[in-house]
């Protein structure tokens, strides 16, 4: 075959080959939506983050503001130092509450930014202070059955009301604030 | 009676020994010859319309095969992905389910498989061929050194060609899957596009396929061009030889695939 034909092929099999790449990299990948501009650095102290990973989104309000970009563990207070980086677009007081969410009931760990009142803005460096833990389901769960255990042991020593408080802790459950 | 068993069963044990000192030396003669061809490459790059010659062989005319298996286990996929998906309600993630299982596992594995049986195998009757019609002896004859000429120039091929078949697979699978997820079975637009955006990776998972296939690449050419280089001369011993590359390559890109993966996945 012709020398400049092999030529021409090959230099189409090589386009379509970057051209591939660049779609993946583009359309399939997060490329084009990892792009945050020019960011700055903050810090919170949580003394439990749950399953909260580096990269996973930050956002207030829904919006996507920053990224985490690492966490470590203080070894003084026992605390997980989570340092994420917000977009320099967006400002935030200084008394702004970070909150660790879940998208959904199994989806994903992420960051939630309630902005505060304060007139000074997060500035590169800063800490977050009013920080709130990730919910851990079992925790929850014992802190709930301890509570109920507490308010019925006194009904089951009442004498003859043993029907009765059968039926108010049905109730009681029915009523559970989640 | 009794001396008869001993003959057999020493016969036996010589036989497994004989066979595995074959395969430690073919896996010696075949590191050695990788590491002649890459020293003799530099012959496949100052004249590089050879290379091309080869990459036109092995990669421009393996496109057909690539696309249009792509496109069927992309759309395979979406049928598989939506089936399971939809129990759960979360048929919107079928994007990133077709997505991922590409760009990390299927597109440069189903590749190296079809490129082993497609390209591979071309290869290794190619060589097998010049060594019976001693063509590669009338090269060293005429000071030629064949593995420069011959085996440098397809290995790069190969190795080039590869990832570039690779990505396009992936490529034109998710096509396929976006084809029968969104016009067929009615999922969503945005939300297809935008969830494989969020989950997909470009350094952990699309970067990742292609140093696989790379490594792909370098193993199945490296598998055609040795078995070719070392078939007896005789049409039996190439057809040996064929169907050789063909199973090593499979089994090596998959054993491959397994310890990539796990260096490439941090539990």
């Amino acid at each position: 075959m012709d020398r400049t034909t092999i030529d021409l092929w090959v230099g189409v099999f090589v386009a379509l080959g970057a051209a591939a790449l660049l779609g993946l990299a583009m359309k399939v990948g997060n490329l084009t939506s990892n792009k945050l501009g020019d960011t700055y650095s903050v810090s919170a102290a949580f003394e439990n983050i749950g399953g909260l990973k580096p990269n996973a989104p930050v956002k207030s309000a829904g919006v996507v503001v920053g990224r985490v970009t690492d966490i470590n563990f203080d070894s003084k207070s026992y605390e997980a130092v989570v340092t994420i980086k917000i977009d320099k677009r967006f400002e935030f007081p200084k008394d702004t509450f970070a909150n660790i969410y879940t998208a959904g009931l199994l989806g994903e760990q992420y960051l939630g930014l309630e902005a505060g009142g304060e007139d000074d803005v997060l500035k590169n460096g800063d800490k977050i202070t009013q920080t709130q833990d990730a919910v851990v389901l079992e925790k929850m769960i014992s802190q709930f059955l301890y509570s109920k255990a507490s308010e019925t042991d006194p009904k089951t020593d009442a004498p003859a009301s043993e029907k009765n408080s059968g039926d108010a802790k049905s109730t009681e459950l029915g009523d559970a604030p989640f | 009676m009794k001396s008869t068993l001993l003959i057999g069963l020493a016969n036996l044990l010589r036989g497994i020994g004989r066979r595995m000192i074959e395969r430690i030396w073919r896996l010696g003669a075949g590191a050695r010859l990788f590491f002649l061809t890459i020293i003799y490459s530099g012959e496949s790059f100052r004249r590089f319309h050879l290379t091309l010659r080869e990459i036109y062989f092995t990669g421009v005319m393996s496109l057909l095969i690539i696309i249009v298996s792509a496109f069927f286990v992309g759309m395979v996929l979406g049928l598989q992905g939506y089936n399971t998906l939809q129990k759960y309600g979360s048929s919107e993630a079928i994007g990133v389910l077709v997505a991922l299982s590409l760009v990390r596992e299927l597109g440069p594995v189903v590749t190296a498989l079809l490129f082993a049986g497609r390209a591979g195998t071309a290869i290794t009757a190619e060589i097998g061929l010049m060594k019976t019609t001693e063509q590669l002896s009338a090269m060293e004859m005429m000071a030629v050194n064949p593995i420069a000429r011959v085996v440098a120039p397809r290995f790069w091929a190969g190795v080039i060609s590869m990832p570039i078949l690779a990505a396009l697979f992936s490529m034109v699978g998710v096509l396929g899957g976006y084809l029968v997820a969104v016009p067929l079975i009615g999922v969503d637009h945005g939300a297809f596009w935008s969830q494989m955006q969020a989950s997909v990776d470009v350094r952990e998972d699309i970067i990742n396929g292609v140093i696989k296939s790379v490594v792909f690449g370098v193993a199945c050419t490296m598998i055609a061009l040795f078995e070719g280089f070392d078939a007896p001369p005789t049409a039996e011993g190439v057809s040996h030889a064929t169907t050789r590359t063909v199973v090593i390559s499979s089994l090596t890109v998959l054993a491959l695939d397994f310890v990539l993966t796990s260096f490439m996945i941090t539990v």
